[in-house]
């Protein structure tokens, strides 16, 4: 086990635990946002440095502190460490340079997009941005490409993340056919030759996606996500867990997603069965309204606070504690 | 004139072939180190040398090789890194092609003191007659027995390899290069683990620079101690310098570490001064990453010190009145040269090369090169200038590898020493921007 001090906040978490998830065990809004990383795919982490923090000690042995500012969905804790991210000044005005380096080339198209709303994107970009842009010369854009006919890639969007390679190679075991294609920014998503992800499992790709850059296009421009409703439900499937979110529109079942946590991680990855040809209410077993418990306009009807660890909560002096109460982090930002 | 311990023999004819090689003393560190020393006594005599790697990062060879992971059973791995790709460095490639035996001689050497029975070069893409080279002398190391297996009857075995790349300068990066090695993507690894303890194949490797490599021979020949005593300080031994731009003779030189720069700029021996009769303006000493300096700041330190050619004196002062000794690009630009259009080309370079993983260096070096371009062309504001150095701080230490820093000192470097003349792009666009211009005002210095 090794003891480190997040933000002032003690936990002790087991060895070889990252930085990111031991902030997550403490929970709230000292959690760093996370662009890239992912947990359920290996190799993830450590591309999009949204989630940069400060380690004023490196540890009880070594107890300088590091000379940069580190990844913290890769790096590991050493017992004693000492991790500054809301309350260094400098760990936000990097986070506001970063925002802004993946705002320069991202289209801003979110009224038409399919994915504003549920965008990890815009959600860091409210938080943690600025709202001008110094930014005049012309942004990068490229064609649409379909990936087979269910998934749309529209690579201007994308922030080459990875997530949807991680996922091409591990869930979706393909031949290697999704990866990235060419360097810096003209980097971009392919399937060399447009060839289709013939995988039964290829449109977990959409549910990693942070941005609208691949999109389902059974619902392409149906409706905007906030006014669909979503709702947790199962059915028996023999390729997958069978368990979904249904996603509605008075009676029709606009899309079908994965279930995801509050860090807008997929808990069970779906087929593509279930995700687009299952579209009557009448294929699925209904469990009830999903709890959406991530700071998205989907959550603005049902506010809640986010889940802290009460246990943590409690050792805090009274100040910290009172802060918590007067900012909690849906208001932070 | 200094000692020549890497290019003493290197325009004799023939020397790119085995016998010729040992005629003048070759594969005898070969036959000293398998024959009377322990793998350990190498490592040894390489960290007293006190030889620093000279790649551009200048870490200490002895200590990385000592750093090297050695569980039981597991293959250990020594990398060369031939993939020499920055603008204005050159020296490897002329040190492989005309004395591909010195690196054989050190990479057998290398790889005995760490255990490493598989070994590879790993040459830029560009390179390929100088792979050709490579393979002709491995093939002739071969035949006489100085690879393959029991070499020289000491039980030792060692398979060499070259492998070229595709010409990307991102491969240069110690852990892109594994990447690309591996047969994937170059992207650089995030660290840890380090290559020490998880490189090639997830096995514990040491990757060392071409110059590096040739120089374990000699100081396995000559020994630590007496390598040690060329040089000033910590920076020991003799370096090799690819000397280009406004000079009257640019070529590859070995100095000893310590030469201070005027002499090794003005001085017949090496450049022979500025050509034209003209005078300096700048000079960037290291390769185009790193900071560019002035005249009056190469040739002596804000101190007022003579600028010697080591690592210390080169850094002297910082980033704010100093540079780096880098890979030993040394590039002189006259009076007549541009500041902005030259940072604006280095800035293409590193937007054309940045391999696109991690954000800021992704947009970050595309965005510097569009703003250096309207400066350059006469369509530049004020504070453009300001964005530069916002920029180039956002990417500054952001980044998984130092590409972000590469392509954002040079940038930094350039408007802190030049600023006047970024704003006279501003100010004067329809002079600026006339071919052949030549800024009138006078230098700032910080």
């Amino acid at each position: 086990m090794a003891k480190i001090t997040f933000d002032g906040i003690e936990i002790e978490v087991p060895d070889g635990t990252t930085i990111m998830n031991a902030a997550r065990q403490i929970g709230g809004a000292i959690v760093p946002p996370a662009m890239c990383y992912y947990t359920p795919l290996k190799g993830s982490g450590g591309k999009c440095r949204a989630c940069l923090v400060k380690v004023a000690a490196g540890s009880a042995k070594d107890p300088r502190p590091m000379p940069k500012l580190v990844a913290s969905c890769i790096t590991p804790v050493q017992d004693g460490m000492v991790v500054e991210n809301t309350i260094n000044d400098s760990v936000l005005d990097v986070r506001k340079g970063i925002v802004e380096m993946l705002l320069i080339n991202h289209p801003l198209d979110c009224p038409v997009c399919d994915q504003a709303g549920e965008c990890d994107l815009q959600n860091f970009a409210f938080e943690h941005g600025l709202s001008t842009t110094r930014y005049e010369e012309e942004r990068r854009t490229f064609e649409k490409i379909d990936i087979g006919p269910l998934i749309q890639l529209h690579m201007t969007r994308c922030i080459l993340c990875y997530r949807c390679v991680y996922t091409a190679d591990q869930i979706a075991k393909g031949d290697r056919i999704h990866g990235v294609l060419g360097r810096g920014d003209a980097a971009e998503i392919g399937t060399y030759i447009e060839n289709i992800i013939d995988n039964d499992f290829s449109g977990n790709v959409i549910d990693v996606c942070p941005v609208g850059a691949l999109t389902d296009k059974t619902f392409r421009f149906k409706q905007r996500v906030w006014f669909t409703k979503p709702v947790n439900a199962h059915r028996d499937c023999p390729k997958c867990s069978g368990n979904v979110v249904l996603w509605y529109k008075g009676n029709d079942v606009l899309r079908t997603t994965a279930r995801k946590d509050q860090y807008g991680e997929v808990k069970e990855w779906i087929c593509n069965e279930c995700r687009f040809e299952k579209k009557e209410t009448s294929d699925w077993t209904i469990e009830g309204p999903s709890h959406i418990d991530r700071s998205s306009v989907i959550s603005a009807n049902h506010y809640e606070l986010p889940v802290l660890n009460q246990s943590v909560i409690a050792d805090l002096p009274a100040s910290t504690q009172r802060e918590l109460e007067m900012n909690p982090p849906l208001k932070l930002g | 004139m200094g000692r020549k311990l890497l290019t003493e023999h290197i325009n004799v004819e023939g020397i790119e072939k085995l016998d010729v090689y040992r005629k003048h003393g070759g594969y005898r560190s070969v036959e000293k180190a398998l024959k009377t020393m322990t793998p350990d006594e190498v490592v040894e005599e390489v960290k007293k040398s006190g030889l620093r790697g000279r790649g551009g990062a200048g870490f200490p060879t002895g200590l990385k090789w000592s750093f090297l992971a050695k569980p039981e059973g597991v293959p250990r791995y020594l990398v060369c890194n031939a993939d020499e790709s920055e603008p204005g460095t050159f020296k490897d490639r002329e040190l492989m092609s005309k004395l591909p035996h010195l690196l054989i001689e050190g990479m057998i050497t290398g790889s005995y003191a760490l255990g490493a029975n598989t070994s590879y070069i790993y040459i830029r893409g560009e390179l390929l007659y100088v792979l050709r080279i490579l393979e002709k002398a491995i093939a002739e190391a071969y035949a006489a027995g100085f690879l393959g297996k029991n070499i020289l009857g000491s039980g030792y075995d060692l398979d060499l390899y070259v492998h070229p790349g595709g010409g990307a300068y991102i491969c240069g990066e110690e852990t892109a290069l594994l990447e690309s090695l591996e047969g994937k993507r170059g992207n650089p690894r995030n660290k840890p683990p380090f290559p020490a303890v998880q490189g090639l194949y997830a096995r514990p490797t040491v990757v060392n620079n071409v110059e590096s490599i040739a120089a374990v021979p000699v100081i396995v020949n000559e020994g630590g101690d007496e390598y040690a005593k060329i040089g000033v300080g910590k920076s020991t031994g003799t370096k090799l310098f690819s000397a280009c731009g406004h000079l009257n003779k640019p070529g590859i030189y070995e100095i000893e570490l310590g030469l201070p720069v005027e002499e090794f700029i003005y001085s017949d021996e090496y450049c022979g001064g500025i050509w034209k009769g003209r005078d300096l303006k700048a000079v960037v000493a290291g390769g185009s990453s790193v900071p560019i300096l002035p005249k009056e700041l190469i040739l002596k330190t804000a101190a007022g010190e003579d600028r010697l050619m080591t690592y210390e004196s080169l850094s002297d002062g910082g980033f704010v009145t100093g540079t780096m000794l880098g890979s030993g690009g040394f590039i002189a630009m006259d009076e007549t040269t541009n500041i902005v259009r030259n940072t604006w080309s280095f800035s293409r370079f590193y937007h054309h090369e940045s391999c696109g993983q991690c954000s800021p260096c992704r947009e970050g070096t595309g965005w510097l090169e569009k703003v250096l371009h309207r400066l350059v062309h006469g369509h530049g504001q004020m504070h453009d200038i300001d964005l530069l150095v916002s920029v180039a701080k956002q990417i500054e230490g952001n980044t998984i590898c130092p590409l972000g820093e590469a392509a954002a000192w040079p940038v930094a470097a350039a408007v802190r020493h030049f600023r006047d003349e970024f704003e006279w792009h501003v100010t004067h666009p329809q002079e600026a921007t006339k071919p052949g211009a030549i800024f009138p005002g006078k230098l700032v210095t910080a």
